[in-house]
């Protein structure tokens, strides 16, 4: 066991962890945060995408240790500081980006990494930039359109009829 | 003006907000206090005996609870099929065992052969690494068509042979045969319909809990249909009256189908849990999933189109080849037949149509409904060969879709379905003007500039949705009924609980619903919550699958919200000292026609619950309605679809360039909605088309087990913002159903694979390359090798 010590969502933590624990499953078992999904075993999906130090990482590829003295973002922490949805979350409903909402946190935390990055991203960027999260519902024609939208940049608006 | 406010308006989703703040309770994130973990040992190859199970030094290994095998349940049910095909012959379907856990053999990679449970899924997973499993591997069967051969290996060994049913329908075979005879032009085509693989995002969980206060089981699952497993599994597995049974599906990460049915693992852990007297939860990886979770479509098809000399289709005649798997899944043998041959008319007023299926045991994983079941399967075949004859013919494809069209309705087809109502030369018609046709030499021209090739593609399709109705299903061999229930629970304060038996698993429901009750009552949307998911919560409902949500569970929640309104004016009238028969409901307010007399919501549910001043002995107190529709026909949602694409010759590589799709899905509630519905299933058809495919190798391995091995579709795979255009203006309201409603969230994955396919032989045979078909998926290597044959 180990003793690992970081800030989640600006939050000091100290926690006991086996050295094989993976930060998926520190996030959601031993901290209950569970809206870092796990969707796959080989670190395609991007379900469980999380920021680490400011950069965009796949909690399944890391062990809770490696964070130790980290600053963690999960999409428990996106909230704007009174508890509303912030610009990038508010975006995916208005443009309907999500449907069954289990991809939903990573393409949220990715998209914020992208964002913080490259503010005014093209189509083809944003498209590029999210090879790395599947999702199943959505075909992410409206992902591509809230992202697009959350950076300011005008899109089709979604049906309205 | 756009609508706001209840039916026709584009509402944002309301559940939308715990999904993008992490606040969604799926099944993985349930725990129950001292839980246990089980860990599926599962076959590593196709077929073989089990010769011996030691499991004596993995239940000696740290944090082992119990250790279970096939003998552990023996006298407990295998799982059930739910619906029973009759051959051709008039004898019933084979429908071999299938046990929770393997007896005697295992029958595809993934078949579980034992379940360990453990304090920890670690030490769970690390004792069976130490069970000693002696198997004695025998041949496999893969190849559907060997299968049906002599002397091939036998799936069930108690069965004469691998073919579970062959199954006719349709035309008399003999005026069929006739009007081949007579055709001025007969087009075959062969093809195949690649086995696919659902690919929710959340995979399988289940968490069995037992209390031994009550002798109640608690199963938290991944399901579209809580009250179905709970029947099958409390029924027919583990014989637990259904009063002590209580299923939980709260948000469920995605289906697909694939969550329809009723697996082992949700069996196991609720036995499992009742045995050691402590919860019991599974959750599955990824790879576990591509082994565990039915798969999707795998027909291989011969299909015949008879045309006479003025390019009438007279009879289309389709062989095919079924693949069930190595067990039949909860309603994969109606998926083929049912689900598949009552759509062969398709669009067109063809007078004979022949459907022969086949359905075949092999060493794979089991093959059940995936999203579109069956329509996808009878769309891509009649919609290749039609394209196909125009090219033999010399004519246009567009054409002589429309010259064949149905366009008097309702349409008695040869293969029993009756279309109430549609309109596809609107269909067609939109679809070419969003699709800018005119333009098209002008972009093929550009691409040929650029050394590329560009193609069109184009298909019109029908569906039926909202499967029913149960006594006609009933006789086609379903052992379930299939109408949906709701039951509107108002409030002393005016508030609405509705309680659906339709699953919300991505769909909206919790915003698509009460826009309907809303609309009905006259009040705002934020005054009505839907309660779905729960068993002990919801009546007895059939669940979400087949675009039957809004059509069949919204309709009982309009008949439900009818009968609200008729005891509310009935309150109302009282209240107001007037005749029942003047009260009117307008926006919330019951008032007295002609008069200023009125008395809002509020105050008519108040009195319903505090009957101080009340006609008791005319009118119950209390304000809640429950009714079960039971629809009298399908819905048929209708489409036409276009797409250009681009085809490197150098590589093969297919870029879609431009997607549209007109459809006709009766009135729509949400059309936000029903638009991003279209796109995620145009997605999961261009996945299908372009890069998907469960890959067997000839021994029954599994190649295709992980996202490094089957190709899903990216961002990067689908068109651009601007070049893709999803209309469904073109409306056609459903005659029988209250709502007018049709079904939406299929379309995209039955209308999208021929309209690729299509297009890129178009491409292919603009640059002189006499390809004639490429089996999906039609990937770069498939296309370059076509091209240079």
């Amino acid at each position: 066991m180990v003793e690992v010590t970081m800030k989640v969502n600006g939050k000091s933590v100290t926690k006991s962890v086996k050295g094989n624990t993976l930060m998926t499953e520190f996030l959601r078992e031993e901290l209950r945060l569970t809206g870092t999904h796990v969707g796959c075993d080989t670190s395609q999906c991007g379900a469980c995408t999380i920021h680490v130090n400011g950069l965009q990482v796949k909690a399944c590829t890391m062990f809770a240790a490696e964070a130790d003295g980290a600053e963690v973002g999960t999409i428990e922490g996106q909230a704007d500081a009174d508890g509303s949805l912030n610009a990038i979350q508010q975006a995916f409903q208005d443009y309907h980006g999500l449907q069954c909402g289990f991809c939903t946190p990573g393409m949220v935390m990715a998209a914020a990494a992208l964002l913080k990055n490259n503010p005014k991203p093209t189509e083809a960027e944003v498209r590029h930039h999210l090879e790395g999260n599947i999702c199943r519902c959505t075909g992410y024609h409206n992902i591509v359109r809230a992202i697009l939208a959350a950076s300011g940049q005008d899109v089709p608006a979604v049906a309205a009829e | 003006m756009p609508k706001d406010h209840g039916i026709g308006a584009s509402q944002k989703r309301r559940e939308d907000v715990r999904f993008l703040t992490g606040a969604g309770q799926y099944t993985d994130d349930i725990n129950v206090y001292n839980q246990a973990y089980v860990y599926f040992l599962r076959s590593d190859v196709a077929h073989g005996k089990i010769s011996s199970i030691n499991t004596e030094a993995a239940a000696a290994m740290p944090g082992v609870v119990r250790i279970f095998t096939g003998a552990d349940f023996e006298g407990v049910g295998g799982l059930p099929c739910g619906w029973q095909v009759t051959d051709k012959n008039g004898d019933p379907m084979k429908e071999p065992a299938h046990p929770v856990l393997a007896q005697g053999k295992v029958r595809h990679v993934g078949d579980p052969i034992a379940a360990v449970v453990a304090d920890s899924l670690e030490e769970a997973r690390t004792a069976a690494e130490a069970i000693e499993v002696d198997i004695e591997e025998l041949p496999a069967v893969v190849n559907m068509a060997a299968a049906l051969e002599g002397g091939s290996a036998k799936v069930h060994d108690d069965l004469s042979d691998n073919l579970c049913y062959d199954w006719q329908f349709g035309s008399d075979p003999a005026e069929t045969q006739a009007a081949f005879d007579s055709a001025a032009h007969v087009t075959t085509l062969e093809l195949t319909n690649n086995r696919l693989v659902a690919n929710p995002m959340e995979p399988r969980v289940a968490v069995g809990e037992y209390n031994r206060a009550n002798d109640e089981s608690t199963l938290y699952t991944t399901s579209q249909n809580p009250h179905v497993i709970r029947l099958l599994m409390g029924a027919f597995v583990l014989g637990i009256p259904e009063h002590k049974l209580r299923v939980v599906a709260p948000d469920v990460g995605g289906g697909f189908g694939t969550k329809i049915f009723h697996y082992a693992e949700e069996a196991f852990v609720t036995f499992a849990s009742r045995q050691i007297n402590r919860a019991v939860k599974w959750t599955s990886s990824r790879s576990e999933a591509f082994m565990s979770d039915a798969h999707g479509r795998d027909h291989v098809t011969t299909i015949e189109l008879a045309l006479d000399a003025d390019n009438n289709f007279t009879a289309v005649r389709t062989n095919t080849l079924a693949n069930m798997g190595a067990y039949l899944s909860t309603f994969s043998s109606s998926v083929p037949t049912w689900l598949h041959g009552t759509l062969m008319a398709g669009n067109y007023k063809t007078p004979n149509v022949l459907v022969n299926v086949k359905a075949v045991f092999t060493n794979t994983v089991p093959v059940d409904a995936y999203r579109g079941a069956g329509r996808p399967e009878a769309t891509y075949q009649l919609e290749r060969i039609i394209d196909k004859a125009a090219r033999e013919l010399g004519v246009d494809p567009i054409a002589l879709r429309r010259q064949n069209f149905i366009t008097e309705f309702p349409y008695q087809t040869p293969v029993a379905v009756v279309y109430d109502t549609g309109d596809y030369v609107a269909t067609m018609d939109k679809m070419e003007e969003l699709m800018d046709l005119g333009n098209f030499d002008a972009r093929r021209k550009e691409s040929e500039a650029k050394g590329k090739l560009r193609g069109l593609g184009v298909n019109c399709f029908i569906e039926a949705c909202g499967i029913a109705p149960s006594n006609l299903v009933g006789q086609l061999g379903a052992r379930a009924g299939l109408y949906d229930a709701a039951t509107v629970r108002v409030n002393a304060t005016g508030t609405i609980s509705v309680l659906v038996g339709a699953h919300s698993h991505g769909q909206g429901h919790e915003t698509a619903f009460p826009q309907v009750v809303a609309e009905m009552l006259g009040i705002d949307e934020s005054m009505i919550d839907i309660v779905h998911g729960d068993s002990a919560k919801i009546p007895f409902g059939m669940g979400t699958y087949g675009s039957r949500s809004i059509a069949v569970c919204g309709s009982a929640m309009v008949r439900a919200t009818e009968k609200i309104i008729n005891k509310a004016k009935k309150i109302a009238a009282h209240l107001l000292e007037a005749a029942e028969a003047d009260i009117e409901l307008k926006d919330g307010q019951f008032s007295v026609a002609g008069t200023d007399k009125s008395v809002a919501w509020g105050d008519v549910t108040l009195a319903a619950y505090v009957p101080h001043n009340y006609p008791l002995e005319e009118i119950e107190p209390g304000l809640e309605e429950t009714a079960f529709y039971d629809p009298s026909n399908f819905t048929y949602p209708a489409g036409a679809y276009a797409c250009e694409v681009e085809v490197d010759p150098e590589t093969g590589e297919v870029t879609i360039e431009k997607f549209v799709s007109a459809d006709d899905f009766g009135n729509v509630i949400n059309p936000m909605i029903v638009e991003g519905q279209v796109h995620g299933g145009i997605a999961q058809g261009i996945g299908q088309a372009l890069l998907e495919n469960c890959a067997y190798d000839e021994n029954g391995q599994l190649l295709s087990a992980s996202y490094m091995d089957y190709a899903m579709p990216r961002a990067d795979n689908l068109p651009m913002l601007d070049s893709y255009l999803v209309d469904h203006s073109c409306q056609t309201p459903c005659t029988h159903n209250p709502l007018g409603v049709k079904g939406c969230g299929e379309a995209g994955a039955i209308g999208s694979p021929p309209t690729v396919v299509n297009a890129v032989i178009d491409a292919l045979q603009s640059g002189g390359h006499k390809v004639e078909h490429i089996d999906m998926p039609v990937s770069p290597g498939r296309v370059w090798a076509a091209i240079n044959g």
